[in-house]
Formats: C-alpha cells, sequence, structure tokens
C-alpha cells in the first residue's frame, strides 16, 4: 500500500515542475503544457484525497476538471494556432498588446 | 347692469386673445373696430357700475364677485375676485374712458403698420392687465395686474422691435420695473406672512387691528412704495420713462401717461389705511413725490424732442400725486391722477398729431409755425398746455390746488414750496413747446411740409373729445370757497379715505390760490419772453451757464451714473467671475481632480507590462501570500 | 380605474418595449423607427393620464402599489406613486413624445438608436420616480445615465466627449457614494429590526443616531447636490447642455434635474431628518448662492444653450432653498416650481433648438432681428421666458411666490436675497431675447429664419398650453399633491428625536471618513 503523501508529494513536485516550466519557457504552446501539468497535479491531489477521506467528492471533481480541461485545450490550442497565423510567432515576449 | 362688473376687464381681455390668436387673418378695419369696441363695451359697464355706486353711495362695501379660487395651498391663499368701491370705480372709469379714446385714435394712427393686430392685440391685453390692476380685490392679484402692465408696456415700447432703441427702451422699462418689483414681492411677503390675507380690506384694517406692528407697517409701506417708484417713475427709478418714448404715441399717451404709471398713486390710495398709519412711509412718499416733481420738471426745460419732454412732464405731475398721497390728502392725489389722464393724453395725442403730420418728426427745433398747418391740433394742445399749466378755472388748476393746499395745511411748507416752483416750471416748459412747435418761423426742411396735413378723423375727434374733458373735468372737485359740498370728488371717496383731514381758513385758501395762479401765469410769461419775443435770451443763458445747460440737457446723468455704478460693474463683475471662478477655480478644480487621477494612472501603468509572465507571477506571489498567510494563521 | 392592472409597470416598461421592438426594425426605414418610438413615447403617455385621473390623493400614500419579491432579501420590485411623483412621472412621460418629435429634423444619423436611448431614458427616469423600493431606485437612477451617456456621446456637438466624461463622471461619483450609503442602511435596518428591507416606508420608520445620520445624509446628499445640481457642483450643466442634442438638453433639465430635488423630498430629509435640519441652513445658503450665481453667470453668456443652462442652475437654486425651508407651503411651492421648470426650460431649449436648425449656430452675436422673420415664434419664445422669468398670470408666478412665502417663513433675510431672482431673470432673459429676436435683422438676405412649421408647433404649442393653464388653476395640481406633502411634513416633524441608537461598529465610521475626504 503506497502511503496517501507519497501520491500528495509527487502531485508538488508535478505543480512546481509545471510553474518553472511555465516561467522558463517562452513559447505559448509550452506554457500551455505547462498549465496542463499543474492542473494534473491538482487533479492527483484530488484523487489522493478522495481515497484517504473516503469520499467520492474528489472523484467526482475530478472527472469535471478533466472535462473542462478537455474543452479548454480545444480552445487554448486554436487561439495558439490562430495567434501564430496572425503574428508568425508564439514567443509571448512577443505579445505584449495588453501593455497599458 | 352693474352686477356685470366683472366683465369690465374680461371683454377686453378676450378680445387681446382672439386677436393674438387670428389676428393676422382678420381685416385692418376689423382688427381696430373689434379692439375698440371690446373697449367700449367696458366703458359701458364701468359707467353703469359707477352710476351705481354713486346712487348707493352710502359708505357701503361696494360690488364683489369671485370668479375661481387661484393660488391655494397651506395658510396661502389667494382668488381670482374683482371689488369695485369708489376708488376702484373712478379708476377703471378713467381707464376705459381713456383707453377708448386711444383705441380709436390709434385706428387712426397706426392705420399703415404691419404689424396693425399685434399692435391692438397687445394694447387690449394692456386694458385687461390694467383693470385688473384696478378691479382686484387682493394685493396678489394687483401684482397680477401690476407686471401684466409692465409687460404690455414692454411689448408696445418695443413695438417696433427693428430700431435698436426701442427693443433696448422696452428691455430697460421692464428690468427697471422688476428691480422695484422684487421690493413689492417682498412688501407682500411680509403682508401675507404678518397679516394673513392678502385682501385689501384686511391690510387696511391691519395696523389699527395691531396684525401689523409700527415698525413692520412702515417697513411695508415703504416696500411697496419702492415698487411703486418702478412703475411710476419716481426718483430713483424714473429712468425708464424718457426712453419708453420709443414706442409709438397712442401708447406713450395710455401707457406712459394716464394710466399704467399712475397704478403706483392707485396702489397707495389703495392701501392708504396702511399709509395713513405710518407717518415716516408718508413722507417718503411725498418727499420722493415732491422732489421728482421738481427735479423732473427742471429736466424737461432743455429737452429738445416732443415727447421726451412730455415724459418729464409726467413723471413731474406723479411726483405731485405722490405728495397728495403723502400729505394725507388721498382724494387729492386721485383727482390729480384723473385730470392728469386727460390732459396729458391729450398732450400726448397732440403731440402724435403733430409727429404725424410731419411724418414722424419728432425734433421741435425741426418745427415751428405749426398753428396755420393744424387748425384742430393746435387748440387742443394749447387747452392741455393750459390745463397742465394751473390756469385757472381748467382742470389741472383745480387739481394742483388740491394737492397744494393739502399739502399747506398738514404744515409741510417745504413740500408746499417745492410744488409751487414745480408749477412755475410746468407753465414755462409746456409753453415753451408750444412756442417751439407751433409759432415762430418754419424750420421744417421742404419735403416735409408737403406733407404737412391735418390728421384723420379717428385722431381729431378724439382730441377733442379729450380737450373738452380737460377743460371741464376740474369742476367735480370745486375747492371749499365754492361751497361744503361742492368738492363732489371729494365726497364721493368719502367713503374710501374718510373725511378731509384739514380745513383752512376762507382767506388762506384764497391767497393760496392766488399764489397757484400767480405761478401758472409767471411760467407762461417767462416762456413768452424766451422763446417769443428774444430767442436770444435761451442762447444766451445757455452760453452763461454752460455747467449747469449741459447738467440739464445730459439728465443730470443718471442713466450714464447708473449703467457706470451699477450695470456695468454688474455685467464686467460676472464676467470676470464666470472666467476666472467658474472656468478656473471651480471647473480648474475639477479637471485637476481628474488630471490627478489620470497620473495616478500613468505611474500604476509600470505594472501592467502585457507579458503574460509577469502577471503570472504576481499570480504565483498573491497564491503563495496567501497560503502562507492560511499556514501562519490569520492573527 | 380597475384596481388589479399594473398600470405604473405599464408606464415605466412601455418604452422599454417600444426600444425592444426597434431592434427589430431595419436601420434603414428612418421613417418607421421614428414612428414607432413616438407611438410608444405617446402610448406612455396616454397610459399615464391613467394615473392622473385614477388618483386619488387624500391619503397622501402611494397609490398604485405594485409589489413583487425580486431578488429577495428585501430587494423588491415595489413601485407605485404618491402627489409628490405623479406629476414628475406625467411630467417626463409628457415631455419625451415632445422631445423625440423635436429631433426629426436635427438627428438624421443613426436615427435608430437614438430612438432606442430616448425610449430607455424614459424608462429610466420614471422608474426613478416610481420606486418605492431604495434598490429599485438605485437601478433605475443608474440605468438612466447609460442612454443619456450616449445621447450626449454620440449625438453632441463638438465637444461632447469631454462633456459627457464629465457628465458621467460627475454623477457616479455621487451615486456610488450613495450605493455605499444604501448598503449600510440595509444593515443598519437588518441590524435594528432582525429583517432586511429597503422600502422606503420600512426605512423611514427606524430612528438613527445623530451621527449616523449625518454620514448617510451627506452620502446620499452629494449625489443628490451633484444632480440637482447644487453651486459649486454645477459646472458639468453648462459643458453637458451645450454639448447635448437638443432632446438629450430638454429631458437633461426638465426631468434629471429634477431627481436631485426628487431624491432630497424622497429619500435625504425623510430617511434622515435630524441631518437634514442640521445641514439645511448650510445647504440653504449654498442654494442662495446658486440663485444669484446662476443668474450673474447666465447674464455673460454668449452661447444661448449655456444661458439656459446657469439659469437653471438659478432656477433649481430656489427649488433647494425652498425644499430646505422644511415646511408645507415651500415644499409645495418647491414641487410646483419643479414642474415649472420642467416646462419652461424645456421649452426654452426646444426653441433654442429650432433656432440652432435653421442657422447652426448657437452663439448670441450671431443672432439680431429673427422675430420679424419669425413671428409665431417669437410669440411662443416670449411666453416661454415670461414664464421662466416668473410672470404672474403664468405658471412660474405660482411656484415662485410659494416658495418665497414657504421660504420667508424659514428665513427672512435669504428670501429677500432669493427675491434678486425675479430681477435677474427679467434681465438675462430679455437682455438674451433683445438681442436675438430684437433690433435689425442680422443678414437680411438669410432666407434661413423661417418660421414655425406644423411640426414645431405641434411641438411648443401642447407646452405654452399647460403653463397658462398651471399659471391659472394651480388647483387641479397642488391639490392632488396636499395630502403627500402634508404626510411628508408630519413624518420628519412628528419623528421621535432619537429613539433607538444604532451603533454599527467599525464600517459607518470608515464610509464616513471616506465621505468627508472626498467632500473635501
Amino acid at each position: 500500500m503506497i502511503p496517501a503523501s507519497a501520491f500528495f508529494i509527487l502531485a508538488a513536485l508535478l505543480f512546481v515542475l509545471g510553474v518553472l516550466a511555465f516561467f522558463i519557457k517562452k513559447d505559448l504552446l509550452t506554457q500551455f503544457m505547462a498549465v496542463e501539468v499543474m492542473l494534473n497535479a491538482g487533479n492527483l491531489a484530488f484523487l489522493a484525497l478522495a481515497k484517504t477521506l473516503g469520499k467520492a467528492d474528489g472523484q467526482a471533481i475530478v472527472l469535471f476538471v478533466i472535462t473542462v480541461a478537455a474543452a479548454e485545450a480545444v480552445i487554448g490550442l486554436a487561439i495558439i494556432v490562430l495567434v501564430f497565423r496572425q503574428r508568425k510567432s508564439i514567443r509571448t515576449d512577443d505579445l505584449k498588446d495588453l501593455k497599458g | 347692469m352693474a352686477e356685470y362688473f366683472w366683465l369690465i376687464p374680461l371683454l377686453p381681455g378676450a378680445s387681446a386673445l382672439a386677436l393674438l390668436l387670428f389676428g393676422r387673418r382678420l381685416s385692418r378695419t376689423w382688427v381696430a373696430w373689434q379692439a375698440s369696441a371690446a373697449v367700449f363695451a367696458s366703458v359701458i359697464l364701468s359707467k353703469a357700475a359707477f352710476l351705481h355706486l354713486a346712487r348707493t353711495s352710502d359708505g357701503a362695501s361696494g360690488l364683489s364677485k369671485t370668479l375661481l379660487p387661484w393660488i391655494a395651498s397651506g395658510s396661502f391663499s389667494t382668488s381670482i375676485s374683482f371689488h369695485l368701491d369708489e376708488l376702484s370705480a373712478v379708476m377703471a372709469v378713467v381707464v376705459t374712458g381713456v383707453g377708448f379714446l386711444i383705441h380709436v385714435y390709434s385706428a387712426g394712427y397706426m392705420a399703415e403698420d404691419r404689424n396693425h393686430s399685434r399692435y391692438f392685440a397687445f394694447l387690449n391685453l394692456f386694458t385687461f392687465f390694467m383693470l385688473v390692476l384696478v378691479m382686484a380685490s387682493d394685493i396678489v392679484l394687483m401684482f397680477v395686474g401690476w407686471e401684466g402692465v409692465g409687460l404690455c408696456s414692454y411689448l408696445l415700447i418695443g413695438f417696433w422691435f427693428e430700431r435698436p432703441a426701442a427693443a433696448k427702451a422696452g428691455m430697460k422699462a421692464f428690468i427697471v420695473n422688476r428691480i422695484g418689483d422684487a421690493a413689492f414681492i417682498i412688501g407682500i411677503l411680509i403682508i401675507l406672512a404678518s397679516v394673513g390675507s392678502a385682501s385689501f380690506a384686511v391690510i387696511n384694517d391691519a395696523p389699527r387691528s395691531g396684525l401689523l406692528s409700527a415698525g413692520l407697517v412702515t417697513l411695508v409701506a415703504i416696500l411697496l412704495f419702492v415698487g411703486a417708484t418702478g412703475k411710476s417713475a419716481q426718483i430713483p427709478l424714473y429712468v425708464w420713462l424718457p426712453d419708453a418714448m420709443e414706442g409709438p404715441t397712442p401708447v406713450s399717451a395710455l401707457i406712459h401717461a394716464a394710466t399704467m404709471v399712475t397704478a403706483g398713486v392707485y396702489m397707495v390710495c389703495r392701501l392708504s389705511g396702511l399709509y395713513a398709519a405710518s407717518v415716516p412711509a408718508s413722507s417718503v412718499v411725498a418727499w420722493v413725490g415732491g422732489l421728482t416733481a421738481v427735479f423732473a420738471a427742471t429736466m424737461a426745460l432743455v429737452q429738445n424732442d416732443v415727447k421726451r419732454v412730455l415724459a418729464y412732464s409726467t413723471i413731474s405731475q406723479i411726483g405731485y400725486m405722490f405728495i397728495g398721497c403723502g400729505v394725507g390728502a388721498y382724494a387729492a392725489g386721485m383727482f390729480h391722477l384723473v385730470t392728469h389722464a386727460f390732459f396729458k393724453s391729450l398732450l400726448f395725442l397732440a403731440a402724435g398729431s403733430v409727429i404725424h403730420a410731419l411724418g414722424g418728426e419728432q425734433d421741435m427745433r425741426r418745427m415751428g409755425g405749426l398753428k396755420k398747418h393744424l387748425p384742430v391740433t393746435f387748440p387742443v394742445f394749447l387747452v392741455g398746455a393750459l390745463a397742465i399749466s394751473g390756469v385757472p378755472f381748467l382742470s389741472g388748476f383745480f387739481s394742483k390746488d388740491a394737492i397744494l393746499t393739502s399739502a399747506y395745511a398738514g404744515g409741510h411748507y417745504v413740500l408746499y414750496g417745492l410744488g409751487l416752483a414745480g408749477a412755475i416750471l410746468t407753465a414755462f416748459y409746456m409753453f415753451r413747446l408750444i412756442y417751439m412747435t407751433f409759432y415762430g418761423d418754419e424750420r421744417t426742411p421742404r419735403a416735409a411740409e408737403n406733407h404737412i396735413h391735418e390728421s384723420p378723423w379717428t385722431m381729431t375727434v378724439p382730441l377733442v373729445i379729450l380737450a373738452v374733458f380737460s377743460a371741464l373735468v376740474g369742476l367735480i372737485g370745486l375747492p371749499v370757497f365754492f361751497g361744503e359740498k361742492a368738492n363732489l370728488f371729494g365726497r364721493f371717496l368719502e367713503g374710501v379715505f374718510g373725511p378731509a383731514a384739514h380745513h383752512l381758513a376762507l382767506s388762506t385758501e384764497t391767497v393760496l390760490v392766488l399764489a397757484a395762479t400767480l405761478s401758472a401765469l409767471l411760467g407762461i410769461g417767462l416762456a413768452f419772453i424766451f422763446y417769443r419775443r428774444s430767442p436770444d435770451v435761451p442762447v444766451r443763458l445757455a452760453d452763461r451757464f454752460p455747467g449747469i445747460y449741459r447738467l440739464l440737457l445730459g439728465k443730470y446723468y443718471v442713466d450714464e451714473a447708473y449703467d457706470a455704478v451699477v450695470v456695468r460693474p454688474l455685467v464686467r463683475g460676472a464676467e470676470l467671475v464666470y472666467e476666472h471662478f467658474d472656468l478656473k477655480v471651480i471647473d480648474g478644480a475639477l479637471d485637476g481632480s481628474a488630471a490627478a487621477a489620470g497620473l495616478a494612472g500613468k505611474g500604476l501603468n509600470v505594472l501592467q507590462s502585457g507579458l503574460v509572465r509577469d502577471y503570472a507571477l504576481a499570480f504565483l506571489m498573491g497564491a503563495i501570500l496567501f497560503l502562507g498567510f492560511l499556514l501562519i494563521g490569520a492573527p | 380605474m380597475i384596481s388589479n392592472v399594473p398600470i405604473i409597470s405599464f408606464v415605466t416598461f412601455l418604452p422599454l418595449a417600444g426600444a425592444i421592438l426597434l431592434i427589430f426594425i431595419r436601420s434603414e426605414s428612418v421613417k418607421t423607427v421614428r414612428a414607432v418610438a413616438l407611438a410608444a413615447a405617446l402610448l406612455t403617455f396616454a397610459t399615464s393620464l391613467a394615473l392622473f385621473f385614477g388618483f386619488n390623493g387624500a391619503s397622501g400614500l402611494p397609490e398604485f402599489v405594485e409589489r413583487a419579491s425580486w431578488l429577495g432579501r428585501g430587494l423588491d420590485y415595489h413601485v407605485g406613486i404618491d402627489g409628490i411623483s405623479l406629476f414628475l412621472v406625467l411630467l417626463a412621460a409628457f415631455l419625451t413624445p415632445l422631445a423625440l418629435l423635436s429631433s426629426w429634423r436635427a438627428i438624421d444619423d443613426r436615427v435608430k438608436e437614438f430612438s432606442f436611448f430616448m425610449l430607455l431614458l424614459e424608462t429610466g427616469m420614471i422608474g426613478v420616480f416610481v420606486s418605492l423600493n431604495l434598490f429599485l431606485f438605485y437601478v433605475f437612477w443608474e440605468a438612466m445615465l447609460i442612454p443619456m451617456y450616449f445621447l450626449i456621446g454620440i449625438w453632441g456637438g463638438h465637444r461632447r466627449i469631454y462633456a459627457t466624461m464629465k457628465f458621467v463622471l460627475f454623477t457616479m461619483f455621487g451615486s456610488l457614494l450613495m450605493l455605499v450609503g444604501i448598503f449600510v442602511l440595509y444593515a443598519a435596518y437588518h441590524k435594528a429590526t432582525g429583517i432586511y428591507s429597503l422600502a422606503l416606508a420600512d426605512l423611514a420608520a427606524i430612528s438613527l443616531s445623530p451621527a449616523f445620520q449625518t454620514w448617510l445624509f451627506l452620502a446620499f446628499g452629494l449625489a443628490f447636490a451633484i444632480k440637482i445640481p447644487l453651486f459649486p457642483l454645477h459646472t458639468w450643466l453648462p459643458d453637458a447642455h451645450v454639448e447635448a442634442p437638443t432632446a438629450g438638453s430638454v429631458l437633461l433639465a426638465a426631468i434629471l434635474l429634477k431627481m436631485g430635488a426628487y431624491g432630497f423630498v424622497r429619500l435625504g430629509i425623510p430617511l434622515f431628518p435630524q441631518a437634514a435640519a442640521t445641514f439645511a441652513p448650510a445647504l440653504s445658503i449654498l442654494a442662495t448662492i446658486g440663485i444669484i450665481y446662476g443668474g450673474l453667470m447666465a447674464l455673460v453668456q454668449k452661447d444661448m444653450k449655456s444661458l439656459v443652462a446657469y439659469s437653471s442652475v438659478s432656477h433649481m437654486g430656489l427649488i433647494m432653498l425652498a425644499v430646505f425651508s422644511l415646511n408645507f407651503v415651500a415644499t409645495e411651492g418647491a414641487l410646483y416650481q419643479m414642474l415649472n421648470h420642467g416646462l419652461s426650460t424645456g421649452a426654452l431649449f426646444l426653441c433654442v433648438g429650432i433656432l440652432y436648425e435653421r442657422t447652426h449656430t448657437r452663439l448670441i452675436k450671431d443672432y439680431g432681428g429673427a422675430a420679424a422673420r419669425m413671428p409665431v415664434f417669437a410669440g411662443l419664445f416670449l411666453v416661454t421666458m415670461l414664464s421662466s422669468a416668473g410672470l404672474p398670470g403664468l405658471n412660474g408666478f405660482v411656484g415662485e411666490i410659494l416658495c418665497f412665502f414657504g421660504i420667508f417663513a424659514a428665513n427672512k433675510v435669504l428670501t429677500a436675497l432669493a427675491v434678486s431672482t425675479v430681477i435677474l431673470s427679467a434681465a438675462y432673459l430679455l437682455w438674451l431675447y433683445k438681442r436675438v429676436m430684437h433690433g435689425p435683422l442680422k443678414d437680411p438676405e438669410d432666407k434661413r429664419l423661417r418660421d414655425l412649421d406644423g411640426r414645431e408647433l405641434i411641438i411648443l404649442v401642447p407646452i405654452i398650453v399647460l403653463i397658462v393653464f398651471m399659471g391659472l388653476f394651480p388647483g387641479t395640481i397642488l391639490r392632488k399633491m396636499d395630502a403627500s406633502i402634508a404626510r411628508y411634513i408630519e413624518s420628519f416633524r412628528n419623528k421621535p428625536p432619537v429613539a433607538m441608537t444604532l451603533n454599527v461598529p467599525g464600517r459607518p465610521a470608515q464610509e464616513a471618513t471616506t465621505v468627508a475626504e472626498l467632500e473635501r
């Protein structure tokens, strides 16, 4: 039996990896993947919690998150493709139209 | 018929409304006759009402009629109701009578004007408001008429509004009147607040019933009198009347001589209970009247415009009426009001006939020798001039004498002296006018002379009728040595004013009458010497005393002084405040705070780099802080 | 009158329905758009007449009350009218169709959007007057800003962006503080009674501690004072008026300004009577300054519209002075004067608009002698001006004399100062009239100055008729107001001084400092 804390540590590691990747990488696609990693780190934590607490809530949330993540991935990728078509670049340093 | 007295104002009012709405579609003749007929119907009704009152003259309360409730709110309540007693009946007869003659005269005088129907509509409207003023049973409704006549005066002075001078004069008249009216409103407010009723009967009774303390009576009386100085063109608010001569001449006759400008006198008489109860207020009335009488007369001495001479003369004569009211001789004041209405409207209309004959010329220096050209106008003008000068047995003689006698009898010797001096001046400037206009060489430019013609009958018939009245109307108010009961006019008004206060010995009266007669003759004689026998005298006098001459010709520069002291500083000050305070300080503070907010925004702008990673970093930091906060535990 | 028909909701939302209907009409069919908008506005007016004739007014309580749960917790849909609000609703319903009609020639760009916003504005205006729930009141109050923002911002003059920003920021600034006040009041009421309610009658029934009242009064009062506008918060008004299209100016002057005064009468004074009494002297002085200041500023304006705008400052000053006199006659006079000002100033803006349509200038110096070319217009313009100047026999006098009478009972010195408006208003209006209408014709060749056409007569004549009617038969209107105003006066006269002290810790004090800082 793997202890629950192991899952939490793994989730935390994955999350930190995601964060680091998000800040280190400069292209939108990789950053997007980093976000996905963080998301799934969260999922893992939820599942671990569901197991330790013996409740189904966590699993329900995970299913919900996966659904949302799927939709989000579709839209996110579509946006990235569109940005690339328009700008010929998906480097985040080039995309600063929101500068005030 | 007397019970329909409330129609007296309404008939001209209805006619005015009809003319305003449909006047432009009606024929010229119809317009003139409709307007005149409406006023004529009022003449008949007022005469009936007058006779009714004369028959039942036993101090009874007169005729009353409430038409409809008007403004009512809480303790404030007024209604539109008319009241006709002896005093208002006299006034109504004068207003409708003179008004009717002037309507008829106007039919001839204004026959060729483009805006004929507008003119008659305004004239009717004026008659309506004047009658409302006269017949109002409370002071708020009187104020309706009071402002209404002011409006009509504005409209009619500015009737030829294309002329800048006319437009300006109309505006000036209205605004100057409004200055007086502001004081009038405050007076009304004090009355309403203290007395609790606007009705004249209650107000006149207020000093006696103790509703108004002595101090308040004086304050109210003076405030209302300030309103009267505006309407009746007394010092210090007289300045609009001379300019008002820009209006058509019949208007000057009706509004600025016979009726509207005497509204102040009527108001003081209407509230005689109030004024009689306050010695200080009465003194103010008498002294303002006395000073105006002489002051205005001096300005009339040197004017060259026919109508302006008459305008200053009107100011001066109204001063006499106020002397009468101020010394407690209200009946005498009213008597002079009545006689003045006849002879002054006669003089104006006759002057109008002269102006008409000369195709619009008003400058006396370009008249002269008109006697033979104007066979009707000249004699009636002469009658008017004799009447106003106080030549015995014409109307002005009796009424002016009644005032001066009362002043003397009341112990106001200085006022009496002022009145006598004014009488000399009056006779002088009137005959100066006669000699310059009708006698001497013809100074009219050739072109105009070919057109010199007597006026049509619609103009001359009213002149003749007015002349007859000017000559004879004085006989209703004979002085005591024609018998104790000879003063029909005074006795008629006893129900309103009470019996006359002072009686003089017959010998004293005789001396006073002689003095008045002599001063009139003196004035005429001087005018004869100056302007008929040796016309170089005035020129030499003017050369000898250039300062005085210019001061008089410049009308003491009162207009200029008002302009420099009141009008221009006010407008210039307002401009400065607008430019430097409103736009710069108030608005500047607002724009400044807006700019400050903008700057703050610029400063914070640094945070918005537009880089996703910066935002994410901020987000991360926030999340860590928040988590840390949770872990450590809230303080 | 059938009692179960929700007339008020009809009156309030008919314009909105018309606006929604407009969405489905093609923008190109300008005539249909105009006709539909006008029809909606006219139908609203016709329905509002049912309110007038059905209104009893004997009890002084709101009538035609409709109440339905909306957002729960006291945020109800709760409407009704009493003698105070009835005529303001009527005024809004009366003037909107005229304003729409007046823009038939002036507005030919984006007519559909214009009509849409006008109708939206009408719903907002009427909604403010009929709301009996504070939250609903606030919703309408804010909703009204949006269409006005677009009306000035899109169809305005050259400096329209500046003017509209100023207008919106000013009013938003005030109303945000009011929103805070509403929340505080909401919490306070709950704390005191255990019930959630924002119904005006409920809120007026509790007594708040004086300090608490003070801060709330300031929060509400600032919003109202800006709207009125009270000196020295008036500078947005001339800008907004000058830049707004005629129809916008008309409604801005006639209705929107009244909301400030209405706010004081409906909320500011009944809810916080002691604070109102404390601040009345100071506000009265500001109002008096406004009367004279507005009059003097009007005297020196070069633009006809800003002249009329400053005259509004002066007139609204008199109305506020009367409101703060806190007695029956003054309040009734103030309400009557609000209607008069709505009619006369609305008509003045219409007149200026009529001139502007012909010559495309609002500068006084570009005119002269117009009366010769436009005699009918000259007459109607004059009557409007005289109404504004308070000539007896016309409506303005009735309101003015009642105001003066009421103010006199409260403060004699201020009355004497306020009476100067009689002189000032005559001066600036007649001087304007002299320069624009009288004198020689500025340009005899100018054929553009033609007299009124049928449409313009239809706009002006109803207002003139009302001006005369209200001058002669004020009882028709005053009697319907009496009971409500008596009730209003009673409500704060007989309120026990402090029945229950509410100490709401922390928060109100913080709001309070914010208010104080912003006040500075």
